[in-house]
């Protein structure tokens, strides 16, 4: 049995049938962390001893039948922003590089309940703010398809541990396309789920009202596994939802036959790279021969989405990372001379450039005199483009399009240009602003063999549909993806 | 020379909400915990951690919204202060600016001057801070975040006082209201209510307002009157001058009697407030309304006219009595019990405020169960015992809420009331004191006083003296 090329439902199979145990499962990728992690860099902090012994732990619950589920005896990466009880947790900052939490995220307690052993902390933008992991304070990882490009981000050490067989499905967070665009850019799925689906509890807020929790996987089947595994009505956290019918497994059928799919031209305009305009209108194309109904729309609104989100997110962050003062816990600067002087130096010394950019703009727009200039602007265009996707639903199941403009960028190339980075948003964000889930699926590489990452976006509560479709044509398409690999791993395939 | 000035004063009145737990988390709210022993995630603000708001503390701040005449925000939000300070776990005091609870209200006062409505501006939920607690030892600050989170809510007031008596009597009023609402015990000195005053002098009859200052660390009524007359001297001396006010924060040293600036308006922070995302809005529905309607309580105005009607009994009792909800609930019962409410206020404020006096309580803390003090009544009526024995009864029933017949009979208590028994005692006493039975009989009434004394200690106080009177007259 190659382990490195099983999917969680594969490998949990595996160890339920007792071909392998959870143990020898977590030894193999321990193994591939070792070969890989010096070139590729996906982790900021790996636990081996907790994780074999956690690895026992489990293999021993699911011989006394106390775990029986797809993730039962899974090893797992968790992004570094969700709060993991005494392991540290650093969201890729100086100014929390030595926060060891008392508590573990909801999400990060009900992936360890499905039976799944967490490995350690994936690398990321520093604070989720970036979009190519170059911004954390611990060095950038490197593509898993070539190193000398990006991962994406701001989930990209979970986008790459998932592509390199580090780990075999990730939590990611997605503030305005962190999880779906490193899915994209390393060739693995990524999901988004609707806002409040997964509580965020012990996620390190970035943009609250727009951060949500998600898997990213070697393919659909995980995705909907994991996902059915986090969510969770939390009474911990206000925004969190309490919803119904979320046995999102059971939505891993093949059929998009009378599927309303729109497509927006909005989305296919200027800026848009010519390779992943034809891998997304190929994919559009599959769907289509397998009998769904696809065409095209204005949805509007495209160009105010980055203004309005990066006035929002950065609003709040400026709020949410207050906290970090050097007081409490975190980073304190060695010398200073009175309470201001510590707050300036350790906030100074401890945020990286990208962070104190977003700080600075979210405390602008929040400031008087602007407030009802700029955030109070973005929070009416957000709710317009709600609307824009509430009018587009009326009439589609599904919207399709990319998730970035382009494939991944080369490592470096990215962060001189601050407002071309933001730009790379477009498609992404405005799910986000709309709270909406999507999901990026594999759907072809360039020239270069860079992956290139599908986009379909449900209307909120509707992750069945879109997980039906992903699946659909995950298991229709034939490309170089991991779905077409499975032939490898072990006996069993769907 | 001459002119004759008015001032104009608004407050600004913090007051604690008597919840178990925090506003945004289930630590404990109580008092005097080991340092940090009440916190949490939540309220040390560590990372990742999420605020869900304690619906008691909505509740209460309707209650209040409700008593004081003010519209109930129905789609109401809470808003962030930012601003670093130490005590502030997040940096961010978690507040309402822009859409408050409650608004346009007023409380009715009434003066020497006359009745007179204060209006309300609005009525605000916040959480309050920790406390830095310096160590000269090791010269260092530590940060006690046991408060932090602990709810508040913040009632401002229209420009619409012109005393210190009407600031005085409005707090009163508001102090009342909530205490009878059981939304807090409203205390000054331990800081559970706390008032800000907002003051500015004009020329009598002026249209336009002056430049106010604010005035804080107003701990006691005291404290609030001089401060009051103290600014108003200070703002009519820089007038005077040809001086401006600065629009400024003051701090009252009560021990100084006097006021310091503490920052003007052009170091006012911009706390760049906005919507808080993790607290989704507050929606009041129609059934919570109902509900919290039909639990406000009868307040102390419509307490104070029933009682003038259903009960016999003077003005000023009915003021002390009904000064705390707690007192006049008693109150009640035990009439509901007994049916003699001169006796039961007669009781209460005689030697109940006695012993609260002697034991440093508040009205607040009385324990005993009114049933007690009715039985306590009937049997001294019945002359099962008599008032003195009754005293020395009603002390346990006080301090330990005894039953008082079975205290009575456990202790001995009981009047003889067998007669034959205490005329053979009156005879025996009668005998041993031929000096005061010859004093008596030559005309000297007091003598027979001694003789009831000498019974009542041969009787171990368990007499009726009435009736001993009587026998020894008859003896005699």
């Amino acid at each position: 049995m190659d382990i490195l090329s099983c999917t969680a439902v594969q490998l949990a199979a595996g160890i339920k049938a007792k071909e392998i145990t959870a143990v020898e499962a977590m030894q193999a990728v321990l193994h591939q962390i070792e070969q890989k992690e010096k070139t590729y860099h996906c982790y900021v902090t790996i636990e081996p001893e907790r994780a074999l012994k956690e690895a026992a732990e489990v293999q021993r619950r699911i011989e006394a039948g106390e775990l029986t589920g797809p993730l039962a005896g899974v090893p797992a990466a968790v992004k570094d922003n969700m709060c993991t009880k005494n392991m540290l947790t650093t969201c890729s900052s100086r100014i929390l590089g030595n926060f060891v939490p008392a508590y573990s995220a909801e999400a990060v307690k009900n992936l360890e309940k499905a039976g799944a052993v967490v490995i350690g902390k994936t690398n990321m933008d520093e604070f989720a703010m970036g979009s190519t992991t170059e911004t954390s304070a611990f060095g950038p990882t490197c593509n898993p398809v070539d190193p000398e490009h990006v991962p994406g981000g701001s989930s990209g050490g979970s986008a790459a541990a998932v592509a390199l067989g580090e780990c075999v499905v990730a939590l990611g967070s997605d503030t305005g396309g962190s999880i779906r665009q490193p899915a994209s850019y390393c060739g693995v799925v990524g999901l988004k789920p609707t806002y409040g689906t997964v509580s965020r509890y012990g996620l390190i807020a970035y943009g609250s009202s727009l951060d949500q929790i998600g898997p990213l996987s070697k393919d659909v089947a995980d995705a909907a596994a994991v996902l059915e595994a986090i969510t969770s009505h939390d009474e911990k956290d206000s925004t969190s939802l309490d919803r119904k019918n979320t046995d999102f497994t059971s939505a891993l059928t093949v059929g998009v036959r009378g599927m309303k799919i729109g497509i927006p031209r909005d989305y296919f305009g200027e800026g848009l790279d010519q390779e992943v305009k034809e891998a997304v209108l190929n994919a559009a194309k599959v769907l289509k021969e397998a009998g769904a109904e696809i065409e095209e729309f204005d949805l509007g609104m495209v160009e105010y989405a980055i203004p309005a989100y990066y006035t929002i997110a950065t609003a709040e962050a400026s709020s949410n990372l207050e906290r970090f003062d050097g007081i409490k816990y975190g980073y304190r600067t060695k010398e200073f001379e009175g309470l201001h002087n510590m707050y300036k130096k350790t906030r100074s010394e401890g945020f990286g450039a990208e962070v104190k950019r977003r700080i600075m703009l979210g405390s602008f727009v929040l400031s008087s005199g602007y407030y009802d200039a700029y955030y109070l602007k973005a929070l009416r265009t957000k709710a317009m483009i709600k609307k824009a996707f509430n009018e587009a639903f009326e009439k589609y199941d599904l919207i399709l399009g990319p998730v970035a403009p382009t494939t991944a960028p080369k490592l470096g190339s990215s962060l001189s240009d601050p407002l071309k980075m933001y730009l790379g948003d477009i498609y992404t964000i405005s799910v986000n602003l709309a709270g909406l889930p999507g999901i990026s699926v594999p759907c072809g590489k360039d020239s270069q063999g860079l992956p290139i990452g599908l986009q379909l976006i449900a209307d909120c509560f509707q992750e069945k549909k879109m997980i039906q479709a992903a699946y659909s044509f995950e298991q229709i398409y034939v490309g170089d993806s991991f779905s077409s690999k499975k032939a490898g791993c072990g006996k069993e395939n769907r | 020379m001459g002119k004759i000035y008015e001032i104009v004063i608004g407050l600004e009145v913090h007051v604690e909400l008597a919840t178990k737990t925090k506003i945004f988390c289930g630590c404990s709210t109580e008092f005097g915990g080991a340092p940090n022993s009440h916190t949490c995630p939540v309220c040390t603000g560590m990372p990742g951690s999420l605020p869900v708001l304690n619906r008691q503390v909505l509740e209460y701040a309707i209650a209040v919204g409700l008593a004081t005449n003010c519209e109930i925000t129905r789609y109401a939000k809470f808003d962030r202060k930012n601003y670093f300070y130490p005590d502030n776990p997040q940096n961010y005091q978690i507040s309402q600016l822009y859409l408050p609870i409650c608004r346009n209200g007023h409380v009715e006062i009434e003066t020497n001057a006359g009745k007179k409505l204060i209006g309300i501006h609005e009525i605000h939920m916040e959480e309050d801070a920790g406390k830095l607690v310096h160590d000269d030892w090791e010269d260092c600050t530590l940060v006690d975040y046991n408060r932090s989170g602990v709810p508040l809510i913040e009632i401002v007031s229209e420009p619409d006082m012109r005393s210190a008596e009407e600031v005085i009597t409005y707090l009163e009023n508001l102090r009342m209201l909530i205490s009878y609402l059981g939304a807090s015990d409203c205390k000054l000195q331990e800081g559970s209510m706390r008032a800000d005053v907002n003051l500015s002098v004009r020329e009598a009859g002026s249209e336009k307002y002056g430049t106010r200052t604010e005035m804080k660390n107003l701990n006691s009524f005291k404290a609030i009157t001089h401060a009051i007359e103290g600014e108003r001297e200070r703002q009519i001396e820089r007038l005077e001058e040809g001086k401006t006010i600065i629009q400024e924060t003051r701090r009252w040293d009560d021990n100084k009697e006097a006021s310091f600036a503490m920052r003007s308006k052009e170091d006012a922070q911009d706390y760049r407030y906005f919507p808080d995302p993790d607290l989704a809005p507050i929606q009041v529905s129609e059934k919570m309304m109902d509900a919290i309607r039909v639990k406000q309580p009868e307040f102390r105005p419509e307490k104070m006219a029933r009682y003038q009607q259903e009960y016999d009994i003077p003005t000023y009792d009915i003021e002390i009595i009904t000064g705390s909800k707690h007192m006049a609930d008693i109150f009640e019962e035990t009439v509901a019990a007994c049916g003699q409410p001169k006796k039961v206020s007669n009781w209460l404020m005689v030697e109940t405020m006695r012993l609260l006096k002697e034991h440093e309580m508040d009205p607040e803390d009385i324990h005993f169960s009114p049933v007690h003090l009715a039985k306590l009544i009937q049997m001294i009526d019945e002359k099962k015992i008599n008032g003195s024995v009754g005293k020395e009864v009603f002390e346990q029933i006080f301090e330990h809420d005894v039953d008082p017949e079975k205290y009575v009979e456990e202790k001995g208590l009981l009047t003889v009331n067998d007669t034959g028994a205490l005329k053979k005692v009156i005879e025996e006493i009668v005998q041993k004191n031929p000096q005061s039975v010859e004093d008596y009989r030559s005309g000297k009434e007091k003598a027979i006083g001694f003789l009831v004394g000498q019974t009542m200690k041969a009787m171990q106080g368990k007499a009726d003296p009435a009736q001993i009177n009587q026998i020894l007259k008859e003896l005699l």
